[in-house]
């Protein structure tokens, strides 16, 4: 099985420098980038990848580029920008490719600056990632030390400049249009759309974010086709996906394996089941905002479509497991009040609703639930979903509280009846 | 007052940003890295360097978690309270935090030691619960473990 990502990655977790990443192939795919293919050439090939945004709201990463103007009229600067922000709880993954191999990240980044015209790119990473930090200043430095960033990159007569920008928190900048204002040095609140980042994103001009992994197969995209990397998955969007588990299971981990490998697959095989004494109520398969998935969606495929039609959403594709001997109502308050500190605050709905929720939850874990609870918890769902909010954030944690008071009806209703967490 | 050191290093990140107030949050953060936290002083001071006025500064340094606006411990101890974490055993340590520093989430100890803040996912779901104590990242932690770790920070 290839596992093009994580294949370079030394064991013990130290990053590759810049000459073991090329001794390893590194850069090769921006020499062939630069040196045969023009701009559409490389997004055609993207394109015909199949390649799916890995951040969690997986768009097309060739169309998504389709967009941005290109041509000698085109506005400039054009921007692109790797969203380095993970913080999607339960979400791993892009710590592990950053730390473990960033000139992967700070190559794919330049080919994706190619494939639009793009003048300058940013790493927006969370301060909390120091480490990942370090290494990817580093890693640009090398790369301008050996001519891949900077002008005229390799002779080509493109030019790029790249510089790092490390955040101070708070979920919502993970969001790319609050992710641009935080970049300008605003409040990371999200705009409204239209205009689309692609037309006037970064100060006005085109901007495109792409997440660290979705980046970080485009040198392997380049250096080995399209058709190579639809091969690599077991359904139709093409490559590998970095999964993760976490929970009570007996090897919690990450592991780099064909998009579309089976829920069941991951959690026996990789993660090595649960631990003893305890067995598997229930997982969120994509991060906190992913809806609740049970025992009977275990032979699922851990890919966009398949996740969608088994009623959740493959997210960030790192599962978190609910345990029989957890809460389950006490996990919900636990992803709502993630939620509703998150909140930015701008929209009414996400900044008053979600803290009401939070509310209602703490009550029914502190014993203190009243009947109408429930009712109240379900018309909410409805009033903070999709439509109704300034941005995706409240709705996405929607998605877990809506999927929980039907798949945990009776333990949401004891809360009520006991006047107790039956857990506690 | 801001001191030479840190004007030049301020001055160093507006020049290589595209726009002054495109520094502002490493600006904030070098105040930080001096005092331990950004004063009003330092708020007022800073923004006209920006091209900023110090309400909309202030209105950056107060919607980011990690630009502190009150004065902080020596040390910052930021415990994940996301959800692999509260699975895995925050609230045992939270609880024992707050016996054993006597203080709640948002407190500092009397002595100025530490500082207790909450952190939202910080990525380390594999080895949890997980905290981080100033810039170190701290994992597979359990009570017992956390009262050895508290003792290297003195």
């Amino acid at each position: 099985m290839e596992r093009p990502l994580t294949r370079d990655i030394r064991p013990d977790g130290e990053p590759l420098g810049i000459g073991e990443y090329e001794r390893a192939g590194g850069y090769g795919a921006l020499r062939k980038t630069l040196r045969e293919m023009t701009p559409s050439r490389v997004r055609d090939e993207v394109k015909a990848s199949n390649l799916r945004g890995r951040g969690g709201a997986g768009f097309p990463t060739g169309a998504k580029w389709d967009f941005v103007p290109m041509g000698d009229d085109a506005p400039r600067p054009k921007y692109i920008i790797a969203n380095s922000d993970e913080m999607e709880p339960g979400a791993f993954k892009d710590r592990l490719l950053m730390e473990g191999n960033p000139h992967q990240l700070i190559e794919g980044l330049i080919i994706g600056g190619y494939a639009i015209q793009a003048d300058r790119a940013y790493v927006f990473l969370r301060w909390e990632y120091n480490r990942c930090a370090e290494r990817i200043g580093r890693a640009i430095e090398e790369a301008y030390r050996q001519g891949y960033l900077g002008k005229n990159i390799l002779g080509s007569g493109y030019s790029l400049e790249m510089r790092l920008h490390v955040s101070a928190g708070r979920y919502i900048c993970g969001e790319e249009t609050a992710l641009l204002n935080a970049l300008e040095g605003k409040r990371g609140i999200p705009r409204s759309k239209p205009p689309f980042p692609q037309l006037s994103g970064l100060w006005g001009k085109p901007a495109i974010v792409n997440n660290t992994e979705t980046l970080s197969n485009l040198p392997h995209i380049i250096a080995n086709g399209a058709a190579w990397f639809r091969g690599l998955s077991r359904c139709a969007d093409g490559g590998t996906k970095i999964y993760g588990v976490s929970g009570r299971v007996m090897q919690p981990g990450s592991w780099e394996l064909p998009l579309g490998t089976p829920i069941r697959e991951i959690l026996e095989e990789h993660a090595g089941g649960m631990k003893e004494g305890f067995s598997l109520r229930a997982i969120i398969p994509g991060g906190a905002s992913t809806e609740f998935l049970l025992p009977e969606h275990l032979d699922v495929n851990m890919d966009y479509d398949s996740c969608q039609k088994a009623g959740s959403r493959l997210g960030t594709g790192t599962i978190i497991v609910l345990d029989d001997r957890t809460c389950p109502v006490g996990m919900v308050h636990n992803l709502i009040r993630f939620f509703a500190r998150e909140s930015c605050g701008w929209c009414t709905p996400c900044r008053e609703g979600l803290a009401w929720l939070e509310k209602i939850l703490r009550s029914l874990e502190e014993g203190d639930g009243q009947s109408g609870d429930m009712e109240i918890l379900a018309a909410n769902t409805l009033l903070l979903g999709p439509g109704h909010t300034f941005c995706a954030l409240a709705p996405g944690a929607m998605e877990p509280l809506q999927s929980a008071l039907g798949c945990f009806r009776e333990d949401f209703e004891r809360h009520v009846r006991e006047k107790k967490c039956p857990w506690r | 007052m801001l001191t030479e050191v840190e004007k030049t290093k301020i001055q160093h990140e507006i020049d290589q940003s595209e726009y002054p107030r495109a520094a502002c949050v490493e600006a904030l953060r070098i105040l930080q890295a001096h005092h331990g936290w950004v004063s009003d002083e330092d708020i007022r001071e800073l923004a006209p360097l920006l091209g900023m006025t110090p309400d909309e500064l202030d209105a950056v340094a107060t919607f980011y978690p990690f630009i502190f606006r009150r004065p902080v411990g020596r040390h910052v101890i930021l415990i994940c309270d996301s959800v692999s974490c509260w699975v895995m055993g925050y609230e045992s340590l939270l609880s024992r935090l707050n016996e054993r520093l006597g203080i709640s989430m948002g407190e500092t100890t009397p002595d100025g030691r530490f500082t207790l803040l909450p952190v939202s996912c910080i990525g380390a779901c594999d080895r949890a619960p997980a905290m981080m104590i100033d810039r170190d990242l701290h994992m597979d932690l359990d009570p017992e473990k956390l009262e050895r770790l508290l003792e290297q920070y003195t």
